[in-house]
């Protein structure tokens, strides 16, 4: 049976280690703040500002000051600290970020990541990805192993505009776990679901990997 | 130097012509110069370029310069949450450049520290690369980023003294720090003003110099883009 979103969030959340500094981005990612392992710490950054993003608002305690970089009210911890916009991304560029978890619409075999655009369809823009896949020392994709049309996502190059070239560790799909040592290796396939086979996967993927 | 104006059309009172560049801060809607972005909007000037991390959403913030048709370029990191933007942008009537977000924080950063550009590895390989200096660097590849110097900022903080210092609250602060020391003509709304000696000088986020002009916007009606709770655990 493949992994869910919350599985898939709670095996991305398996990278943590006591101590480090993560920025989550939106969707499936921000459901690993809620997989950190009992007793260890782990401070979350949001990329607009803040250090140490702590759970929602109880109802009637949001503040419209106080906000995660989805644009989501939060709230803060003892341990908090807000900053500008320019230092928070001089920290990321920095290389101060532990690691980071992004979804993406492409990765290739070679690492390159694309989840900011499809030309002539969505212009969102892509926020803070190219700093975060630029500057942190961990990059965790998480995402469909398929988009919606069955097409693979874990590809021989990337078709769409890029985000970062040769910049992903690590891919948590909903069927498998791939993972690499450095950037001149290939991903390898280390982990799959329950019940899901190499040959599934295989089947659905069209990046090469060592099996 | 009496720093203080009435409301927000006076202190742009003689700043604002067509075709000029503005630094606006915020992030999203959270501590977006509201005050002063209805004043741009009340006075009509056009053909504007507007460097803004985002571009409010549709009829809230930059979005009210959009509906007018004010804006014609936006320099920014993400215009989601925005119908018309997009409307305007696939039409091709708003000309964009995308900007990856720290790239922008810095680039006015930069643009107000005196510094005209500087190297980054964020977009290396990627659309924003192209057309821009490549230099390697200790065996990694940089492209050159330009900085931005803006013929006016606009900011909102959340207390300032008589004299401009000003602090700003929470995940507020944002780019409305940076904004505010990229051009020589920085703006600032504020929530409250007091009397200079009323904030302790160690704590000031943004020193007077940079706010050339000051405006109590209060009281706000601040908007919340995504309200989320969670419940009260059972005593």
């Amino acid at each position: 049976m493949p992994w869910d979103r919350n599985h898939m969030a709670a095996r991305a959340a398996r990278e943590l280690r006591h101590g480090y500094y993560v920025n989550l981005g939106i969707g499936i990612p921000t459901l690993v703040a809620n997989n950190i392992p009992e007793g260890m710490t782990v401070t979350l950054q949001s990329e607009n500002g803040m250090l140490g993003i702590g759970p929602f608002p109880y109802e009637g305690e949001e503040d419209a000051d106080l906000v995660n970089a989805g644009k989501q009210t939060i709230s803060e911890l003892a341990s908090t600290s807000y900053f500008s916009s320019s230092d928070s991304f001089a920290m990321i560029r920095g290389g101060h970020i532990d690691l980071t978890v992004l979804g993406a619409m492409e990765v290739a075999e070679n690492g390159d990541i694309a989840n900011w655009m499809i030309p002539g369809k969505m212009i969102k823009g892509m926020g803070g990805a190219m700093d975060l896949v630029a500057g942190v020392k961990k990059i965790i994709v998480v995402m469909e192993h398929v988009s919606k049309n069955g097409d693979p996502k874990f590809i021989p190059a990337c078709t769409l505009p890029l985000t970062g070239k040769n910049v992903v560790d690590m891919i948590i799909t909903d069927l498998a776990v791939f993972q690499r040592p450095d950037h001149a290796s290939l991903f390898k396939l280390i982990e799959m679901a329950p019940g899901v086979s190499a040959d599934e996967v295989a089947g659905k993927t069209t990046a090469k990997y060592d099996s | 130097m009496q720093k203080i104006y009435s409301d927000a059309a006076a202190a742009l009172d003689g700043l604002l012509f067509d075709g000029m560049t503005i630094c606006a801060g915020g992030f999203g809607l959270c501590g977006i110069p509201e005050r002063l972005i209805d004043a741009i909007q009340a006075h009509g000037v056009k053909d504007l370029t507007v460097a803004s991390n985002n571009a409010g959403i549709d009829g809230e913030g930059l979005g009210k310069l959009l509906r007018t048709r004010q804006i014609r370029k936006m320099i920014s990191s993400y215009v989601g949450e925005n119908k018309e933007f997009e409307r305007q942008y696939l039409a091709g009537e708003l000309e964009v450049e995308f900007c990856p977000q720290g790239t922008l924080a810095e680039r006015c950063r930069a643009g107000g520290a005196g510094i005209p550009g500087f190297y980054t590895r964020t977009g290396v390989g990627t659309q924003v690369a192209e057309g821009k200096e490549h230099k390697e660097f200790d065996g990694e590849d940089y492209i050159l980023e330009r900085g931005i110097r803006a013929d006016l900022s606009i900011v909102k903080g959340w207390k300032a003294d008589e004299s401009g210092n000003l602090i700003f609250r929470k995940t507020a602060r944002n780019f409305n720090q940076p904004m505010a020391t990229a051009s020589h003509m920085t703006v600032a709304e504020v929530e409250e003003i007091v009397p200079v000696g009323s904030l302790d000088p160690d704590c000031i986020h943004l020193p007077g110099i940079y706010v050339k002009r000051l405006i109590l916007g209060a009281p706000y009606d601040k908007k919340i883009e995504f309200r989320m709770t969670r419940q009260r655990e059972a005593a």
